[in-house]
């Protein structure tokens, strides 16, 4: 009986301690940036006047609203072609970096060496070395992107592969399949779920990117972001920042609809 | 001739692990031999080195007269096509349906190209097909096997295992998972196939009292040995024990049937 409250007691200490460090980090932090929650606050209605006035699209921004989709629908179809090509890619190349039979452990730890270099540079760092070679291209973005994508992508599969491949793998090996089958008569139909969902996943995300690295390479929907930006027109960046919410609500209720056909 | 043959054969994992010491047994074409012991004991180990999804360290292994482990990769696949493997997990493709899981079983005679793409032709499809209704599976069909039972997936193991036309059956604990009921179904199955398509069978078991009733021949496996290897009929308790390295008592079936 005593050993019990004395957990609840101790529990009950751990959570106060827990709440006052945090209160003693934010006071702390506050004070040597000289932060001051209350001269923040008081900050917003002017921020909200601002906004109000500034950003919310007026009629001169609307009739700029066909261009805007039209570098929209650019920027999307290009994330979308990005994505599947590097899917694609990334999908072969993983095989080499699981844990499936025949491929050497040396080739193993090479591939997650790879993917983790593609991967964990950022795509705008990979836009600003590509511009040096492509140019403010379509390429340099396209480029970039697929790097990180193909990263990324390479290390989620090597996960997807390796956990729906243990069990069939060694039963069609059994049967006496060779490699290629194996791998497109069982990771292929065993993973394609998994593999589905990170591609429209991707595509979400390479949507969000675009828009950053257009606006580095001067192309898509990036580019008219960064000009009405700097022409102050602000209520024609906002009705462009509104519009990419659009697509990407869009795609991600079109995506959730796929992945529930998918998975069913 | 003896259909497959272990001469001396050991496996050791990571150079520590000893799995197997030493195995030497032969089984003849058409026996229907059970292998039992503990958890541990290299039953699995032994199973996996007959169609080497597993290397032996040591020894040589014969099926049909040919030397296992000193083979290419073009002879192995062909003895692969003729040894079929029952899983106790099943190891099925889930998101296929059974008759494609069923048609698996072709591959390893299948050229890449069409087992790539899975182009059967109509006289293999309606030999899966005579082999599902076999199992009494003909209304799961087209149905996807994460959607069937236990029983009815292990099932689909075993049509697998019987599409390849294959002359050993090697089956892995095919009855662990599964409800008493559903192993009864499953073990007739397998004695079916023995006795009446002659096909040899090498059945991993956990349950002595199964492999007493089904099988005529007991492998008992203990610390990686061969302990026991002999008619079931002659398998007393006190050699259970010392398979299981138990004490009298220490064991739920004690009373023999």
């Amino acid at each position: 009986m005593e050993k019990t409250t004395d957990i609840f007691r101790r529990r009950k200490l751990t959570y106060t301690a827990v709440f006052l460090i945090f209160l003693t980090i934010f006071a702390g932090t506050s004070l040597i940036t000289e932060f001051s929650l209350a001269d923040g606050a008081a900050s917003f209605p002017a921020a909200a006047a601002w906004i109000a006035e500034n950003l919310i699209p007026d009629q001169e921004a609307m009739e700029r609203l066909p261009r805007i989709l039209e570098r929209l629908l650019e920027t999307a179809l290009l994330s979308v072609a990005v994505t599947v090509v590097a899917a694609v890619c990334a999908f072969f190349f993983s095989l080499l970096g699981s844990n499936i039979p025949h491929i050497h452990g040396l080739v193993k730890r090479l591939v997650r060496i790879v993917a983790a270099f593609f991967r964990n540079v950022p795509d705008v760092v990979w836009a600003m070395l590509l511009m040096f070679s492509f140019g403010q291209n379509i390429l340099t973005g396209f480029f970039a992107l697929f790097f990180t994508t193909f990263g990324l992508l390479t290390r989620a599969f090597i996960e997807t592969v390796d956990e729906v491949s243990a069990s069939c793998v060694e039963a069609l090996e059994a049967t006496g399949a060779n490699f290629i089958e194996l791998v497109f008569q069982g990771i292929i139909p065993s993973a394609l779920s998994g593999i589905t969902t990170w591609v429209l996943y991707m595509i979400e995300t390479n949507i969000r990117s675009s828009t950053l690295i257009g606006m580095l390479t001067a192309t898509g929907i990036g580019y008219l972001f960064d000009l009405y930006y700097k022409r102050l027109d602000f209520s024609s960046a906002s009705l462009v920042i509104l519009s990419i919410v659009v697509l990407v609500l869009v795609i991600e209720t079109a995506s959730n609809r796929i992945r529930k056909v998918v998975l069913s | 001739m003896a259909l497959l043959e272990f001469q001396n054969v050991s496996k050791v994992y990571n150079n520590v692990t000893k799995a197997l010491q030493d195995v030497t047994f032969s089984i003849e074409e058409g026996e229907f031999v059970s292998i039992i012991g503990p958890s541990g004991a290299g039953k699995s180990t032994l199973m996996r080195c007959a169609n080497r999804l597993v290397d032996a360290s040591q020894g040589a292994i014969f099926f049909d007269g040919q030397d296992v482990t000193k083979m290419g990769k073009k002879d192995l696949r062909k003895v692969r096509t003729k040894t079929g493997m029952i899983f106790q997990h099943y190891n099925l493709v889930e998101r296929l349906s059974v008759v494609e899981n069923v048609l698996h079983g072709l591959l390893g005679k299948k050229s890449t190209l069409s087992g790539m793409i899975g182009q059967y032709t109509e006289a293999e499809k309606a030999e899966a097909f005579r082999i599902i209704q076999e199992m009494g599976l003909t209304e799961q069909a087209y149905k996807r096997c994460d959607e069937l039972s236990g029983g009815q997936k292990q099932r689909v193991g075993i049509a697998r295992a019987i599409m390849q036309k294959p002359r050993l059956i090697l089956c892995d604990e095919p009855i662990a998972s599964l409800d008493p009921k559903s192993s009864k179904v499953i073990m007739d199955h397998l004695k079916q196939i023995n006795r009446e398509k002659k096909i040899t069978c090498l059945v991993n078991l956990h349950q002595v009292d199964v492999a007493i009733r089904y099988s005529e021949r007991i492998i008992g496996v203990a610390g990686g040995r061969i302990v026991y290897d002999g008619p079931s009929g002659q398998l007393t308790e006190a050699i259970i024990h010392e398979i299981y390295q138990s004490g009298a008592h220490d064991l739920i079936m004690d009373k023999l049937g």
